[in-house]
């Protein structure tokens, strides 16, 4: 049953996020991604890992992809066609790029054999609740989680600016 | 799982189903009502007693009118669209704790379809899909109105989306969890009451943090005062003026079910859910209890309705962002300072 499940939602993200890449539309592209963040989101919930499934789908479905489709609208894209630059050289280094990550991919397949299942716990000792995973981050992780906080804050501060025209005062 | 419990969920959802549609259309019927009652006019009152019949009528109409596909809309995204609306809608209802538990059929059956974890965020996180369907329906259309419409609309649902989640966590803090049904147990009698006869209510503790969350609830369903997606005055309908017939019933039926779900909502939150009096006697009561207080909430929401009002929309902006959620984001520094302190 769990395997099945598996390998229907594994084949729609997959084939979700193909067509990211096959559409020439930005809009049906930035659509599919959403197909694939949603099937992402059921394979976190079969891990047991109900918060940060959650999480992935405010974030990204229903924040960071509207955002995304929503400049996509203000640009209007259909009208343009956006045509990708084709730059010659980028293109010579995108093939050995790519085969890099497919082999790191199969290297990963063949390394890792069987991996258990997290146990499911009751309680505190629960792995994958919103409750054990922010005593993770605030015990275990503080340092990683303040750093991650001050790069986005700066990443903030840096739009700002950015968004801010020269004769504003 | 076993069968029973299959067959109970599947009751459950397919009864809720039942009610919610029902709900909407007579939501519908309520909003003129309503509307008439304030501006001194008398609303529908031609079909049937008290024109009761009047949502039946409109059904038919809506399946009888011609359903017509703009020869420039991109189609499949115009017949998406308002499957894209209405689905989220609907799927936030599942976590929505409706009353305590009650015996039928020789069986404990608790009024909530189902409870996990996370069922808050579960609730923003498809609150949050939902946009989309506006999005896609003001896109497809081809049409610059319908186009503007989705486009303010997005920029609305994203800008009140992070202060209503943010009131929301002070309510997480004074709760300690983020499954609903804990939250509004939390708030009943076994807890005990302040001074002897304030129930502990979340309110009482999060005044600021409702107040924050009451008018982002009322952005994120797009009701006057914050109604800018479909402006009539500037904008014909907003996002979906293109759609006809069925297809327009589904946006307008999804903006219905997006009211109910907040208010709901803010009834879980912040006023007890379905505590009050006699519930230990009576656990029916606790349903006629729950559904009173969302009742006095869409009330609430059609009397602002029809006395405000429109935002401009640098005012809706300046709001969101510089009002609500700094506001919000304070109210949650006091909220877990206090708590650091009492605990």
């Amino acid at each position: 049953m769990e395997k099945a499940l598996f390998i229907i939602i594994a084949v729609i993200a997959v084939a979700a996020a193909l067509n990211v890449l096959i559409q020439r539309n930005p809009l049906y592209s930035a659509l599919s991604l959403i197909g694939t963040m949603a099937a992402l989101s059921v394979l976190y919930v079969m891990l047991r890992a109900q918060f940060i499934a959650a999480v992935q789908i405010v974030v990204y479905a229903g924040a960071i992809l509207v955002l995304f489709i929503f400049v996509i609208m203000l640009l209007n894209a259909p009208k343009q066609q956006l045509q990708i630059d084709k730059q010659k050289g980028l293109r010579y280094l995108a093939i050995p790029l790519a085969g890099l990550l497919l082999a790191e991919a199969f290297y990963v397949v063949w390394r890792v054999q069987d991996i258990a299942m997290p146990v499911v716990k009751e309680g505190e000792e629960a792995v994958g609740t919103t409750w054990s995973v922010g005593v993770a981050l605030f015990t275990h992780y503080l340092l990683p989680f303040q750093v991650a906080g001050v790069l986005l804050l700066m990443a903030l501060i840096g739009a700002v600016v950015l968004a801010r025209r020269e004769g504003d005062k | 799982m076993t069968t029973d419990q299959l067959l109970e969920w599947t009751i459950k959802i397919g009864v809720i189903f039942f009610i919610l549609l029902t709900t909407v259309a007579y939501l519908s019927y309520v909003e003129r009502r309503v509307a008439g009652w304030i501006q001194l006019r008398v609303g529908p009152n031609r079909v049937g007693p008290f024109g009761l019949l009047q949502p039946l009528a409109d059904g038919l109409k809506f399946i009888f009118k011609e359903d017509i596909i703009p020869r420039e809309a991109s189609k499949w995204l115009y017949l998406i669209a308002p499957a894209a609306a209405i689905i989220p809608a609907l799927m936030s209802f599942i976590v929505i704790p409706f009353g305590s538990s009650v015996t039928l059929f020789g069986r404990e059956i608790t009024l909530h379809v189902t409870r996990f974890d996370v069922a808050l965020l579960y609730i923003l996180g498809v609150g949050s899909v939902g946009v989309y369907g506006v999005m896609l329906a003001g896109w497809s259309s081809n049409n610059k109105y319908s186009l503007l419409g989705g486009l303010r609309s997005s920029a609305q649902m994203i800008s009140y989306e992070l202060s209503l989640g943010a009131s929301i966590v002070g309510v997480l803090l004074v709760a300690g969890s983020l499954d609903l049904v804990t939250i509004v147990e939390a708030q009943g009698a076994t807890s005990g009451y302040w001074l002897g006869f304030i129930p502990k209510w979340n309110i009482f503790l999060q005044p600021i943090g409702f107040i924050i969350f009451f008018l982002s609830a009322m952005a994120e369903t797009n009701r006057v005062p914050f109604d800018l997606p479909e402006a009539e005055a500037e904008l014909v309908a907003g996002y979906f003026t293109e759609y006809s017939s069925m297809k327009f019933a589904m946006f307008f039926m999804s903006e219905y079910f997006h009211l109910i779900t907040v208010t709901s909502m803010a009834t879980t939150l912040y006023f007890g859910g379905w505590n009050g009096p006699f519930i230990a006697e009576y656990p029916f009561l606790s349903l006629v209890y729950f559904v009173l207080k969302v009742f006095i909430f869409i009330f609430i929401f059609m009397w602002i309705r029809f006395t405000m009002p429109r935002f401009r929309y640098d005012q809706l902006m300046a709001l969101g962002w510089k009002v609500l959620l700094p506001a919000s984001i304070l109210n949650l520094i006091v909220t877990a300072t206090v708590i650091l302190f009492v605990n």
